[in-house]
């Protein structure tokens, strides 16, 4: 029997995991903002059904929030994360193979079958050992799992679970919209939707030199029609990535399960302000906190980077464009590091080179990238490398601020107590990761 | 006898609890040279209470008592051991959420009514009516009370 593929979601992640800790929120209308409590990034149902949309700034939807009674929340990344491990760990011990493919979302393998019994019985177990909700679409290529998946949140009435593997895939890949199909980015979509092709589209190109206007009708609105595009069409218009994306639609797997972590290209870290900023000062202490983190996540993953951007810019919102600018300086480090007292001397550096005077900043970050395994550190002879010592020293840090808490040791450059960290007015606890911070139950 | 060492390191190490630290065995049967130390066939990994308390890692959470309810076997600041994949039985201590409360007591059901009953007899049970919502969110296996 052929390979299935299962496409495992939580259901408005964010929110699902402040709810497992505070279950009489289920049926409430709930959000969670961004970094800095800035925008709505998850809602659940009932929210959505108010009319609060992704990403609304905060501030926007506050009326709404406030009419409603709508549970907010600041976003927990802690939680989440170890909400998202306990899904993973679960799901793993049903499956023979799985993909870690976001914070709240799974590719697996299923094995032939028993895919649909396995698939609710995942859902079930995962909602009583997480309390986390999730939906499965089960296909036989990951696109056709993951417009089951789409379908399977979309559609509670199909119980979480879709499965297009069968004959009948085709009566749910007609009402699907295109513009959904994952790898159907909104630039693709609208030319699909469009009615012309794009040379038609440019009438004096064809009239400029004589020829008849040629009007083909396009008007690609489903997943069902994409599907039976011709290949040649395709590969000319959406080049070789469409055609496969095509023929993942008509069953035939070319993205096969990436069980392997990807090595990362480059690494962000940023990060608006929660107030205006003006001066270099206070600009190098955000770029150094950024540089330290960095640092972090290179050591986590064993890698080393050897080019690093410094970035800042103000609000995009001004009104004025006198008071826009957005500049960034980029060098090549010496050679590969994840030395934090090295990146914080790059990052402050730079920042000298990419800094003008008289503007109210918003946001700063760094960017790491040229990124390469410990293992694979070139040695240069001449500037030397990161040494045992220093190794040991980062080594030392990090294991002193894992267990006392970020930044509790830090470079000078990174200043005091200035309220770099996130504005989080309505942190929930970090229940199952600080002995602190668990669940209180009341016994009164 | 060294590969069933081996299985017992394993062991140990998987079964690391909900925000705990399991102890990591020292590697104890490398021997440079020399003749073999006679206790290297009786190595054991340490005591892991994580291994004693916790059975299903994935499904465990440790929460605290507010409150003297439950005063007998459970005070005013222990922490419990709760876990999620258990079916609650009578008898069981459970926490559950009661008109959007979460509340620690035990679960009896009596001729077909349920009760959430407080172990401290000055606390009346609560009964659970059509009307009222009940989730049982865990069920508690253990509940550990510091001394000192």
């Amino acid at each position: 029997m052929r390979e299935l593929f299962g496409l495992i979601d939580a259901d408005s992640f964010y929110v699902s995991c402040e709810r497992a800790f505070q279950p009489a929120l289920e049926g409430k209308p709930v959000v969670v903002l961004s970094n800095n409590d800035g925008n709505i990034v998850a809602r659940s149902r009932e929210s959505k059904a108010l009319g609060i949309t992704m990403g609304m700034p905060f501030f926007k939807a506050k009326p709404i929030i406030e009419k409603h009674n709508v549970t907010w929340f600041s976003s927990n990344y802690t939680l989440y994360g170890s909400l998202s491990r306990r899904v993973f760990d679960t799901i793993d011990r049903f499956v023979p193979a799985l993909e870690h493919y976001s914070i709240d979302e799974a590719f697996v393998h299923f094995d032939p079958g028993r895919h649909e019994e396995d698939a609710h019985e995942i859902r079930q177990t995962v909602r009583q050992w997480t309390g986390i909700p999730v939906s499965v679409g089960i296909g036989p290529t990951k696109v056709l799992a993951k417009i089951a998946s789409a379908i399977a949140k979309k559609h509670p009435e199909y119980g979480g679970v879709v499965d297009l593997s069968g004959d009948d895939a085709d009566s749910y890949l007609k009402d699907f919209d295109v513009s959904d199909v994952w790898g159907i980015g909104p630039r693709y979509s609208q030319f699909l939707k469009s009615e012309d092709e794009p040379d038609a589209a440019q009438p004096d190109l064809w009239e400029g030199a004589g020829l008849p206007r040629i009007r083909r009708k396009l008007k690609i609105e489903t997943a069902l029609e994409l599907k039976n595009c011709p290949d040649a069409w395709v590969r000319k218009h959406l080049t070789i990535k469409g055609l496969r994306l095509v023929w993942e639609l008509r069953g035939i797997s070319c993205l096969p399960l990436e069980v392997f972590e990807q090595p990362r290209k480059g690494i962000c870290c940023s990060r608006s302000f929660g107030r205006p900023v003006t001066t270099i000062e206070e600009l190098g202490e955000a770029v150094a906190m950024h540089a330290v983190r960095g640092g972090e996540k290179l050591r986590r993953q064993r890698l080393a980077a050897s080019h690093m951007t410094v970035f800042i810019s103000t609000s995009r919102f001004r009104q004025n464009p006198d008071e826009i600018y957005s500049g960034g300086a980029s060098w090549r480090l010496p050679y590969p590091t994840s030395y934090t007292p090295a990146l914080v001397a790059a990052a402050q550096a730079l920042l000298k080179r990419a800094y003008k005077p008289g503007f109210v900043y918003h946001k700063a970050g760094i960017f790491l990238s040229d990124i390469v395994a410990d293992s694979e550190r070139q040695q240069n002879v001449f500037a030397g490398i990161d040494d045992e010592r220093r190794l040991r020293l980062m080594d030392a840090v990090d294991r002193i601020n894992r267990r006392h808490g970020r930044h509790t040791m830090r470079p000078l450059a990174v200043g005091g107590a200035r309220g770099w960290e996130m504005r989080r007015e309505n942190l929930s606890p970090r229940y199952t990761t600080r002995l602190g911070e668990v669940l209180k139950v009341r016994a009164c | 006898m060294g590969a069933s060492v081996h299985r017992l390191v394993v062991a140990a190490v998987s079964t690391v609890g909900a925000g705990g630290h399991a102890p990591v065995p020292a590697y104890l049967c490398c021997v440079p040279a020399g003749f073999p130390s006679p206790a290297g066939d009786y190595v054991e990994s340490e005591i892991d209470l994580n291994e004693w308390l916790i059975t299903n890692r994935l499904a465990t959470y440790i929460v605290r008592v507010e409150g003297d309810s439950m005063a007998g076997e459970i005070h005013p600041g222990d922490r419990l051991i709760v876990d999620r994949s258990l079916e609650p039985r009578h008898g069981d201590v459970v926490v559950a959420c009661v008109n959007g409360e979460m509340t620690v007591k035990r679960l009896t059901v009596e001729d077909g009514k349920v009760l959430l009953a407080a172990d401290n007899p000055a606390y009346p049970p609560i009964e659970v009516n059509g009307e009222q919502e009940l989730i049982i969110w865990g069920v508690v296996t253990n509940s550990i009370h510091r001394l000192r």
